[in-house]
């Protein structure tokens, strides 16, 4: 929901970034206030997954210029491991493999490290098999996914459903979620919507990174966003992804009216 | 963090157990001759067939050459310019522990191996080697009542002169190899173990291996011998300091089983690697090879080999026993310029006889690990079964890994299976990991300790977190 007097959480300003010499965002702003819901759709190698990935800090990606403010701090400035414990969540558009890794252990490190973060008491084994054990109802995932390495040989929609399980778990403050429904059946997708939908409230949000509709007829946003060549071009209310999905992308191409969100 | 070789900074921590004990020590002059061989013998006061056992192996060493197959390129090693044998100076060996001078007490307690009363592991009785020399035994007269014999092989050789003379070089004949002629002709100290008849011994058994002079060849000799039915599960643990210059350790460890009984053997390597820039470092040579002589005896070998800044190393089992079994687990992780080659032969011989070889490399840094293995089965080892699994873990691009594995086999009703896989720490699964708010350094040793599980579900309990530990130890970084 559209707050003005809500803290703003995320700051965009003029992002540049590049991989291996190449430029891939272009001047990106954007801005996130708490107890929104934001859409970001674009043509595939629009970079909406390098924005993603800026955001959490992967090393591949250097920024150049521009700043990202979360809460008013520079996210550049902090390890990816600091930025996921001060509450940015990155659902990833194709989760990787870690065998031998288990995934029980593995949450409960994970949840333990945010935990720490933001003053509460650490879990024990026991104490966090409860937790877990309630969040997985949210993404109705069968208990036995703990026992295994984490993804590994995990189909395409249980490692998606795995990816919010994580969210449940950190409560995060922006959970980013880049692609979460591709991939998925419509079963699936309700589940993943509706996890999204129960975790949202006042006081985070949500940025949805998706090419179709499907999802926001389960998640209304209160912003859609267009990338193009590394920048949104264009941004509006739910109504824009439903033009979108009408009119296709060509249409931004040929709009004369695209403009930059301060 | 801004590059990729944020991996590659990952270095070891300082070296933990780097520090030097001051004490008076006993050094004989540098260099090797028969005079020295027998200096060592007449200092030790031994009877003559050790003596002649020496310098048996002695004559046999100067017709030997250094081996120079394995993956391993170091500066030549002047021989000339090692001492032999040193020893804190006390008189004898004590009887009891309030007789050892604290010094060497104090040492042991900062290693973490506490020898007195009230510190003393609770389960495992533990024999402590300073440089040449056996300090103290724990829990000999416990163990005595089950008879079992536990004391370093100096005292099994005044005390039990015909148990020694009877099993040692039957399984690493003096001539096996180079080191092993060496450490024949000159080796100081070591343990002895012996499991009578029908005995599960009731506790861990464990030497601790502490190299303190830094211009002192380290030649420790093992032997340990179960009879039949009997049982035993053995650690070692080895520690030096810190010097740049490169000590040599050339050790022998003979393992014999007979019939249905077994020895399970495990050490957790961490000599000094040598510093990044790979100056210093343990030269580890060592020659470690079990008999299974008896039917359906079986010898396990497990190791996890993290320092040394040289690493040639290949447990063996002798399978002549029928349906005797032999295994061999192992971690060997290289991290800076440290450079591995170690593996395992497994010899099968008699009927029905199987092995298992579990083999984990890791490395990191600039270093270099390979995996040499030969499973050989003989003619007469109809229905024997060998199981190889050799996995790599790479960290980094600039370390390397290697996998030899032979096999012969003049047995066609026998069966090979091997496999072998090489995996490299991506940079994604590191991101994603470090996503979630796991740190860099914790999420490589979680991968790490993922890839070992096989290998440290193998160690007895108490040192298997032990080994977790140390290998997190190793790999933690400058980094974060
Ligand atoms: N690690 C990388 N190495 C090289 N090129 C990359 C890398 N990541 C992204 N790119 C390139 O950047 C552009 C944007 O990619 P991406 O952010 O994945 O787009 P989207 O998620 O919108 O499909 C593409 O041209 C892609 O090929
Ligand atoms: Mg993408």
């Amino acid at each position: 929901m559209i707050r003005p007097e809500a803290q703003t959480l995320l700051e965009i300003s003029d992002l540049h970034a590049h991989v291996e010499d190449q430029p891939i965002l272009k001047g990106l702003n954007l801005k996130v206030k708490a107890g929104e819901i934001h859409a970001v759709m674009g043509r595939n190698g629009s970079g909406k997954s390098t924005l993603s990935k800026v955001i959490a800090g992967h090393p591949a990606y250097t920024v150049c210029k521009g700043q990202v403010l979360f809460q008013g701090e520079n996210l550049l400035e902090m390890e990816p491991e600091i930025r996921a414990r001060i509450g940015i969540f990155l659902g990833f558009q194709y989760p990787i493999e870690i065998p031998g890794v288990s995934n029980l252990e593995f949450l409960r490190v994970a949840t333990n490290a945010r935990r720490e973060q933001i003053g509460k008491e650490e879990l024990d084994t026991f104490d966090f098999e409860d937790l877990v054990n309630e969040r997985l109802k949210v993404v109705q995932m069968d208990p036995s996914f703990l026992e295994r390495s984490v993804n590994e040989g995990f189909s395409g929609g249980e490692k998606k459903r795995n990816e919010i399980l994580q969210m449940a778990l950190l409560e995060p403050t922006i959970a980013i979620l880049d692609e979460t429904d591709s991939g998925l059946d419509i079963d699936a997708l309700r589940i993943v919507a509706k996890g999204v939908n129960q975790l949202a409230n006042e006081d985070n949000a949500t940025l949805l990174i998706t090419h179709y509709q499907r999802l926001l007829n389960e998640i209304t946003p209160d912003y859609v966003h267009v990338m193009a060549g590394g920048k949104i071009v264009r941004t509006g209310g739910s109504e824009l992804a439903i033009e979108l999905e009408r009119s296709g992308y060509e249409w931004i191409d040929s709009d004369k009216n695209n403009q930059e969100v301060k | 963090m801004e590059s990729p070789s944020l991996v590659e900074k990952i270095v070891t921590k300082p070296y933990k157990y780097g520090f030097v004990t001051e004490i008076e020590t006993e050094k004989i002059s540098k260099g090797i001759n028969e005079d020295i061989v027998r200096l060592i013998s007449s200092k030790k006061d031994e009877p003559d067939f050790l003596l002649h056992f020496r310098l048996k192996a002695y004559r046999k060493w100067l017709t030997l050459k250094e081996p120079n197959w394995a993956d391993l390129r170091y500066p030549n090693i002047d021989y000339q310019d090692i001492i032999y044998y040193a020893a804190p100076k006390t008189d004898k060996k004590k009887q009891s522990l309030d007789e050892v001078d604290p010094k060497l007490l104090e040492t042991f307690d900062k290693l973490g191996i506490p020898l007195n009363e009230q510190k003393r592991l609770s389960n495992v009785a533990v024999d402590a080697v300073f440089d040449s020399v056996s300090i103290a035994t724990t829990y000999k007269e416990k163990l005595a009542e089950h008879g079992v014999i536990f004391c370093s092989i100096s005292e099994a050789v005044k005390e039990y002169p015909e148990l020694v003379e009877r099993y040692l070089g039957t399984v690493v004949p003096i001539g096996d190899n180079f080191f092993a002629a060496l450490n024949s002709a000159v080796f100081s100290d070591g343990s002895f173990v012996f499991i009578p008849k029908g005995v599960n011994c009731p506790m861990e058994l464990s030497s601790y291996f502490r190299i303190n002079s830094g211009d002192t060849g380290q030649f420790e000799r093992t032997l340990i011998v179960a009879e039949e039915g009997a049982s035993v599960s053995y650690l070692e643990g080895c520690t030096a300091p810190m010097f740049d210059t490169n000590t040599l350790h050339a050790a022998v460890v003979e393992l014999i089983a007979l019939d249905d009984s077994s020895i399970k053997y495990s050490t957790v390597q961490n000599w000094y690697s040598g510093n990044e820039e790979g100056i210093g470092g343990i030269y580890n040579f060592v020659t470690k090879r079990g008999q299974c002589r008896g039917k359906r005896s079986k010898i396990s070998w497990s190791q996890v080999e993290t320092g040394s800044a040289i690493t040639w190393k290949y447990p063996s089992c002798i399978l002549q026993g029928d349906e005797s079994i032999g295994e061999f687990y192992s971690v060997a992780l290289t991290n800076n310029l440290q450079k591995a080659d170690t593996g395992t032969k497994m010899i099968h011989l008699g009927k029905n006889t199987r092995s298992t070889i579990v083999s984990k490399g890791i490395s990191a840094g600039q270093s270099s690990n390979s995996y040499r293995g030969l499973v050989q089965i003989g003619s007469k080892a109809i229905g024997s079964r060998n199981y190889s699994q050799c996995d790599s873990m790479l960290i980094g691009d600039q370390a390397a890994a290697n996998t030899y594995p032979y096999i012969r086999s003049q047995q066609a009703k026998a069966s090979i299976e091997h496999e072998a896989s090489t995996c490299r720490i991506s940079e994604d699964q590191l991101f994603y990991l470090q996503s979630r708010g796991i740190g860099c350094e914790q999420a490589i040793s979680m991968m790490v300790s993922g890839f070992c599980r096989d290998v440290f579900n193998q160690l007895p309990m108490e040192f298997a977190a032990e080994a977790d530990k140390l290998l997190a130890l190793k790999l933690e970084g400058t980094v974060g």
